[in-house]
């Protein structure tokens, strides 16, 4: 067992990481000279999304981590909050644009949209639309945990996966290097956690079992 | 054996994602935004409406001098069939600028084609909308069909941009925008 002080400082800069590359997208894209010309409903919707995306990063950590970065029982509680947070904010980046600009939105939602990254949004959109249906209902429907875990995480990778792509085919304010470096590093959470809470973590229990 | 399965269907799904996003992506470089070219000699074809072309138009847009500066949007009109230019037709354009979104009136004028059939208006830098650089141009008068156009800049960094359409005569019977 390493010493406690050791762990703290190794758990302050994983801490110090994430949250920088959570908060740079955010800071770059608030500080595009592009949002300069922009009306508050648009300002409003992108940087939702933008937030959205960043959470997406974080989001399977708090879940994924734990007890590595931080206690499993507050890990959940930020996990589920988290969760609330990107639809909200999904509902918010869709919403506001809207508002702004009915035509592009209604293309979009309607898979009529002339741009390519439209289509991706919507996939996302409905796996996060799915995901959100089945964690109110799981419960009432008797979903297995362990059935459910593979469904979340499904929809996970799918929501992540078509969310990063539709970012990254857009062209707007956010700064090109730090929302690559996001989309590539909730890819990988996403995939990690995904791979940790099906597979590692149940092979590592039973093989706690046997041994003991 | 069941580790490995899975790790090969996930790296299979984010390779499958990578793969989509990449043929998402071909449209935007295959499909060039002056794609009105004609055969040369040939009859001159109606250029076809492009998707989202409408959105955001406001009939009647008036006729200006500019919508700014540092931006160039010129273009040749021609007659379907024969391929004779229109003079004294009305352009419509509206797009998003450095001054704000395609809805801000400022942003959206009407300019008439010259003796030789060309329109050309300035207008203030060009911003992506909704993820894309472009620009909305519409005819939308009696004389000929009703056609909406959405190209796309190849770079938000052009400063010019060029697009030459083709009108087909009016049919007597179809419906007008609102």
């Amino acid at each position: 067992m390493r010493p406690a002080r050791v762990e703290a400082r190794g758990r302050l800069a994983a801490w110090t990481v994430i949250l920088a590359v959570a908060a740079v997208p955010v800071i770059a894209a608030a500080a595009s000279p592009l949002q300069a010309g922009r009306e508050l409903l648009w300002v409003t919707g992108g940087m939702a999304g933008v937030v959205a995306l960043s959470l997406l990063f974080v989001q399977p950590l708090l879940k994924a981590a734990a007890p590595a970065l931080l206690p499993a029982r507050s890990g959940t509680l930020w996990h589920r909050w988290a969760g609330i947070a990107i639809a909200v904010l999904v509902g918010l980046h869709i919403g506001a644009l809207y508002l702004y600009s009915p035509d592009d939105i209604t293309d979009a939602l309607l898979l009529v949209a002339p741009t390519p990254f439209s289509l991706y949004g919507v996939i996302s959109l409905w796996c996060l639309v799915l995901t959100v249906l089945l964690v109110a209902t799981r419960r009432r429907l008797g979903l297995a945990k362990r059935w459910w875990r593979v469904l979340h995480s499904v929809l996970a990778v799918a929501i992540v996966s078509a969310g990063v792509i539709h970012a990254v085919l857009i062209e707007g304010a956010m700064e090109e290097f730090s929302k690559l470096a996001v989309c590539a590093a909730a890819l990988a959470t996403t995939t990690a956690g995904a791979l940790e809470i099906n597979l590692f973590g149940p092979l590592r229990r039973r093989r706690k079992l046997q041994s003991a | 054996m069941t580790g490995k399965t899975i790790f090969a269907n996930r790296r299979l799904l984010l390779t499958g994602a990578v793969a989509a996003g990449a043929v998402g992506l071909l449209p935007r470089f295959l499909v060039s935004a002056d794609a009105q070219s004609q055969p040369a000699g040939g009859s001159y074809k109606p250029t076809e409406a492009m998707a989202g072309g409408a959105n955001n138009y406001e009939p009647n847009a008036p006729l200006v001098e500019n919508l700014g500066t540092g931006f160039v949007v010129s273009g040749l009109v021609r007659k379907a069939g024969n391929g004779e230019p229109l003079r004294n037709v009305r352009v419509q354009i509206w797009a998003a600028t450095e001054r704000g979104g395609e809805r801000v009136p400022s942003n959206r004028g009407s300019v008439m084609t010259d003796d030789q059939g060309r329109y050309r208006l300035e207008t203030s830098p060009i911003v992506p909308q909704f993820g894309q650089p472009h620009i909305h141009i519409a005819y939308d008068d009696p004389g000929f069909a009703t056609l909406f156009l959405r190209p796309v800049l190849n770079s938000r960094h052009d400063k010019t941009m060029n697009v030459d359409f083709v009108l087909a005569p009016a049919s007597p019977n179809a419906p007008r925008p609102s």
